[in-house]
């Protein structure tokens, strides 16, 4: 080949290459679930108070993994129900945190995550009722934990109690109807800024070894990260 | 069908002369890259929907999250529909068959030949270093990426999901494709030239194993579409049988390579036993091929653990059987140990090659004869066994039995003896040298700098408390990256520097070449003498989060890993530069080098030599007065016959 | 190391400079400098530091390797940096070197230099994993490296060994005190001066127990029990941090620690066994592994068997698998 033909192929297959590098980081790598901002409006400083709205359902009908169990973030302006784990708060806020339990019951690996820590009163209201420890192997009364270890927060989920309401979950998502139990708290959210993972302790990855893989591993289903903003 | 008892034109296992005859056909309709292509997705899809039909009635399998049944299923007719497509099947058809084989490519020698299943091992030697070149690149990006992450240990440029799969195909995408980074380019391209021989023993195997390393790099890339795999390159159960598809693309890559491995390891391995020519003594090889030797025998021996490892984390994960759930009577230990019984020597895999060029191009540039020849050869082969019996240090701490620990401290104490015998012999060469500091003898001699530091702190972890601190920590990725980048990378350029005239015909840039050494050598010291101080200080490996005060440190690191990649960026600039654009014809033998591959012209003809040659003397025999010639390459006729007879004829065997 | 201490016999004839004796005095000069500095001036400052017995010994082992290792090292870089200035090639001289290609006497102190300073290393680092009682490292479920003392798993008193378990799981250490009514707790605290015995495992994936300060590292594997030894020293907080992936956020797996004087100690385990008597009561019995896949048919309640809730595994082998030995 020519000298002209040679340096032309060698222009297009770096440019290829470039083009195909990064893409894949783009596509592959950087995607991820939005942030739902809880910071915005009102003003910062002591006494400062966001409510956080989320809920977690048997199954998902928005994404391609139909019986991954997943929790959804209620968008504070528009009120719509987002698929994501990513959210954003203030630091030094006090954090209004209100579930929606859609999903049944299942035991959890270790048990000692059926205390409430980290709370304020290191308590939760579930159904309007104050608790401190459920357990998770003996009532049908967890269905996830929301969980910070970076804060040493652990918030055990309420769960539908009986055997029919687990037999008659909402099929749909996001859930607006259907056998559910409520779960109210509220902690301090740190004064650092910094990202912390949070986690759902119960094994409800089926169809794997332990009950952790899948879902529970993948942000955006049953784990995601509490940004806090300055 | 008949059998001729007379066939038309002479027929010669493994190819022979150039058979006239067939028509010549235009290269899109002979098989090569492009059939096998549709070879693989074909064969894939077929693989798929055979997973599919297969899994569809079992219960087991259906409450299981994902069906991996049909994605390795479709891995391995991939592989089959990828071979097909190539023509690697048609030569055993043909001979099945009872009929001829044609051998078309030393008959019309032209660029399509690197792109179709050729069995000229000069070919599959260029083949192997283009894509060596663009595995190493591509791991290479991902190492950024990493680097890029641990910029700051608070503000993420990736999700931990998409870190995790990062650091996996980084280590992964290096351990597995570099162990044929040497033996592949030089070692299939010299090795008969260095022995005196025209071919290899097995042409066929050796053009398999090529061909399955594009496939095992892209297979590996897959995972990424499949979702990833966060294991790292370890591949640990539990978490590796419950991982997403991803793992399965992990295990079929890795398993797969593993093949490539063996086939290359025991082609060339017959070879240089079988196919020395006349004069050419065990104490005559060259030290590059006994190094090589080494590596053959521990990729034959080890790679088929790493393949039953592979295969058995393949079943826990699609059919559910439980070898790794300890549950139900299996143990983590049992991968744990068939991985590292091939990880082990897998690492010297690593560094054999290394050590045998620097052998090799020591006295060239230092023209002296390679000091400690049996000396250093014992090296070669005490590290090739000993690394048989070192592999639970990778297991110090797992809760392996307590009373083994002693014993393998010891045997990985051992083994620094031997690796030891390349310091002496490099001390020796050197005294009194004439030392030329061409591009090959610069990374020659940060080969030895880099590869003391590594091999030193080699030490420190293979001593059981020391290793209690240091293990899973950024010590030893500190220690393994001075020994295998520092050391065989180092190597692989100064063979490329040293080689490439000859393989090629054309020089590289030498001014390029040295600010791509320069460069490299500062940049890969700046990133990776840190981090020993930054594993000892508490960093472990594999995390994307850590502690604030080492956050200085992990800069300067990542700062001067921007400026390693530039280097290797400049080394392919440079590579791809002269080879295609300026093209400047090298001489038959720049270096002034006894070796015996330089004896023919650059590159070689298409049978190496055209005479088989009789080896007069060895190849370091610089300074000698008087010393004969290396080899013969006109022996007169009848001297291997005369050999054979057991007459001693000059020069011939004696 | 004397290797290079005798030059190979000059060619007949040759007076020149004694290069062998130059590289040994340059290099002596350097080691014994650089052997001073490491023992006296970076030794007591070598990672992971004095907190407790084992890391105390690692720092001893840093120590005398780097000790070692230093003189190695500048031999070979003395050497050959003499050797690339003096012996570099002169312009437009293109002969060869002289034909020395081997030298049976210094390749026997080679030999036997580096034999005898790796059998050395070998020695003494098997005596001082014997007498460090496994120098932090986990040993397995049988350990042979064990201090005296009593171990009891009922209670502790000062002078006996305290056991704490590390149950790994994804993704947080908690850590159990048998001793003290078997509470599960996310903060470990450990007395001063008191031998201390974990047994770490793990209720899923292969996870790795390494705190830093303590000079302790041991391995998490499911249905394993993997024990270490240490025995704090100093008061101080250390770090646990993960140090085997472990998934998604291994790299957020961690946590603080802190030793404290005994009686400090006493009291927060007496207060943490009556603030946590709620969920204790709820937990499994203490054993050196636990099978979480496998719920005790007495502690599921009725809602739970009805709906076949008695495993809190993930369904991948199915129920009627027979569970070995």
């Amino acid at each position: 080949m020519s000298l002209p033909v040679r340096v032309g192929t060698l222009l297009v297959a770096f440019l290829a290459v470039v083009g195909g590098a990064i893409f894949v980081v783009i596509h592959f790598f950087l995607a991820g679930p939005a942030v739902i901002d809880y910071t915005a409006g009102a003003a910062s400083g002591p006494g400062r108070q966001v409510n956080v709205v989320m809920q977690e359902d048997a199954q998902n009908t928005v994404t391609n993994k139909p019986d991954w169990v997943s929790y959804f973030i209620q968008d504070p302006k528009t009120k719509q129900w987002v698929h994501t784990t990513l959210f954003r708060v203030p630091a030094g806020a006090r954090v209004n945190v209100t579930i929606l339990g859609y999903d049944g019951c299942t035991p959890l690996r270790n048990t000692v995550w059926g205390k409430v820590t980290g709370t304020i009163g290191n308590t939760e209201l579930v159904d309007g009722k104050r608790v401190s420890v459920l357990d998770a192997w003996q009532t049908c009364s967890v269905g996830h934990t929301f969980s910070i270890p970076g804060i040493g927060l652990n918030a055990p989920m309420g769960s539908p109690t009986t055997v029919a309401e687990n037999n008659n979950l909402c099929s749909q998502s996001p859930c607006t109807s259907g056998p559910h139990a409520t779960m109210q708290f509220s902690f301090i959210a740190p004064t650092t800024p910094g990202s912390y993972f949070w986690q759902c302790r119960v094994p409800c990855g089926g169809g794997f070894l332990t009950g952790f893989g899948g879902p529970m591993q993948t942000i955006g289903y049953m784990t995601g990260q509490m940004e806090v903003a300055s | 069908m008949a059998i001729e008892t007379e066939p038309g034109t002479s027929q010669v296992p493994g190819g022979g002369e150039p058979i006239a005859g067939r028509g010549e056909r235009s290269w899109w309709l002979r098989p090569g890259v492009h059939t096998a292509v549709i070879g693989a997705v074909a064969g894939y899809a077929f693989g798929h929907w055979l997973g599919d039909t297969f899994s569809s009635g079992y219960q087991q399998l259906a409450a299981s999250d994902t069906n991996d049944v049909p994605i390795v299923l479709g891995y391995i007719f991939m592989v089959i529909g990828w071979l097909a497509g190539l023509g690697a099947f048609n030569d055993l058809g043909r001979q099945m068959a009872g009929r001829p084989l044609p051998d078309w490519e030393r008959a019309h020698p032209g660029i399509g030949r690197y792109f179709r299943y050729t069995l000229d091992h000069k070919v599959v030697g260029i083949q192997y270093l283009v894509g060596m070149i663009v595995y190493f690149c591509t791991a290479g990006l991902f190492a950024m990426a990493i680097r890029t992450e641990l910029l700051s240990p608070v503000h993420h440029v990736f999700s931990s999901s998409a870190y995790v799969e990062i650091v996996g195909e980084h280590g992964t995408m290096m351990m597995m494709l570099m162990t044929s980074v040497i033996l592949g380019p030089f070692g299939n391209y010299l090795i008969p030239l260095m022995i005196g021989s025209k071919r290899v023993a097995y042409p066929r195997l050796e053009a398999l194993s090529f061909w399955l390393t594009p496939l095992a790099f892209l297979v590996l890339l897959s995972a990424i579409l499949l979702g990833g795999f966060h294991m790292g390159w370890t591949g640990y159960p539990v978490l590796s049988v419950q991982d997403g598809p991803g793992a399965d693309a992990y295990a079929f890559a890795f398993g797969l390579m593993g093949i490539s491995m063996i086939l290359a390891g025991f082609n060339i391995l017959v070879t240089v036993i079988c196919y020395r020519a006349p004069g050419m003594r065990w104490s005559r090889l060259p030290m590059f091929v006994w190094g090589i030797l080494g590596t053959c025998v521990l990729m034959t021996l080890a790679a088929p653990i790493l393949i039953g490892g592979m295969y058995m984390l393949l079943t826990d994960r699609t059919v559910q059987t439980a070898f790794f759930a300890s549950r139900l009577g299996g143990s983590t230990y049992l991968y744990q140990d068939l991985f590292w019984f091939f990880g082990h020597p897998e690492v010297y895999i690593l560094a054999l090659p290394g050590f045998g060029i620097v052998c090799d191009l020591l006295p060239v540039f230092s023209r002296k004869p390679l000091f400690g020849y049996r000396v250093t050869a014992a090296g070669m082969i005490g590290v090739t066994l000993l690394s048989f019996f070192v592999w639970q240090h990778h297991l110090f701490d797992s809760g392996i039995n307590p009373d083994m620990r002693p014993l393998f401290m010891l045997t990985t104490e051992l083994i620094s003896i031997p690796t030891g015998f390349i310091f002496l012999m490099a001390m020796g060469t050197l005294w009194k040298a004439k030392i030329r500091f061409t591009v090959p003898m610069l990374f020659c001699l940060a080969f030895f700098f880099n590869f003391l530091i590594g091999g030193l702190s080699g030490v420190f972890v293979s001593d059981i408390p020391a290793d209690t601190t240091e293990h899973g920590s950024f010590f030893v990725m500190a220690h393994f990256h001075y020994t295998i980048m520092g050391g065989l990378i180092f190597a692989f350029m100064a063979g490329c520097y040293y080689w490439l005239p000859k393989m090629l015909g054309i020089t590289l840039n030498e001014r390029l070449g040295k600010i791509h050494f320069w460069l490299m050598f500062l940049g890969f010291n700046s990133t990776f003498l840190p981090l020993f101080a930054v594993g000892l200080a508490g960093q472990p490996r594999r995390v994307f989060e850590y502690a604030r005060n080492l956050q200085t440190l992990n800069d300067w690191v990542s700062i001067s890993s921007f400026f390693l990649g530039t280097s290797i960026l400049i080394f392919v600039i440079n590579f791809v530069w002269s080879t295609v654009i300026a093209r400047q014809r090298a001489a038959a033998n720049p270096w002034a080098s006894r070796g015996l591959e330089w004896q023919v012209a650059s590159p070689p003809p298409a049978y190496n030599f055209s005479r088989v040659p009789v080896v007069l003397s060895g190849p370091y025999e610089y300074g000698v007065t008087g010393a004969p010639p290396v080899a013969d390459l006109n022996p007169p006729v009848g001297v291997l016959t005369e050999a054979f007879a057991g007459t001693t004829a000059t020069g011939a065997e004696g | 190391m004397a290797a290079v201490s005798q030059a190979p016999a000059p060619a007949a004839g040759q007076a020149g400079p004694r290069h062998g004796r130059r590289i040994f005095l340059i290099w002596i000069v350097l080691a014994l400098v650089a052997d001073l500095l490491i023992w006296f001036v970076l030794g007591p400052h070598l990672p992971p530091g004095t907190m407790t017995s084992s890391a105390g010994e690692q720092q001893d082992a840093i120590r005398l390797m780097a000790v070692m290792s230093a003189p190695v090292l500048l031999l070979v870089f003395v050497y050959f940096g003499y050797a690339l200035v003096v012996w570099r090639q002169r312009p437009g001289d293109e002969a060869d070197g002289p034909p020395i290609d081997g030298h049976g006497q210094i390749q026997a102190i080679w030999i036997i230099g580096t034999t005898v300073i790796v059998l050395a290393l070998a020695v003494f680092g098997t005596i001082s994993l014997w007498t460090s009682h496994g120098s932090g490292a986990g040993q397995g479920p049988a350990p042979i490296y064990n201090p005296a003392g009593t171990v009891s798993d009922r209670s502790w008193t000062p002078g006996s060994t305290l056991q704490v378990q590390v149950i790994a799981q994804q993704w947080r250490f908690t850590y159990r005190y048998p001793q003290f009514g078997g509470f599960e707790t996310t903060q470990l605290m450990l007395p001063q001066n008191q031998w201390v015995q974990f047994n770490v495992t793990s209720i899923d994936v292969i996870h790795g127990f390494w705190a830093y300060q303590l000079g302790v590292k041991a391995d998490a594997n499911p249905g394993v029990n993997n024990i270490a030894y240490t025995k704090p020293e100093h008061v101080g907080s250390f770090t646990v941090r993960c140090a085997e992936l472990c998934g998604l956020w291994h790299g957020a797996m961690f946590n603080y620690g802190k030793v404290v004087q005994v009686a400090q100690f006493e009291s927060w385990a007496a207060g943490t066994k009556t603030s946590l008597a709620s969920i204790t009561k709820l937990l499994p019995a203490y054993a050196s592994t636990y099978d979480p896949t496998v719920i005790p048919a007495f502690r599921s309640g009725p809602v739970m068997k009805k709906l076949g809730l008695t495993s809190a595994g993930g369904g991948y082998y199915p129920p009627e698998d027979p569970v070995q030995p």
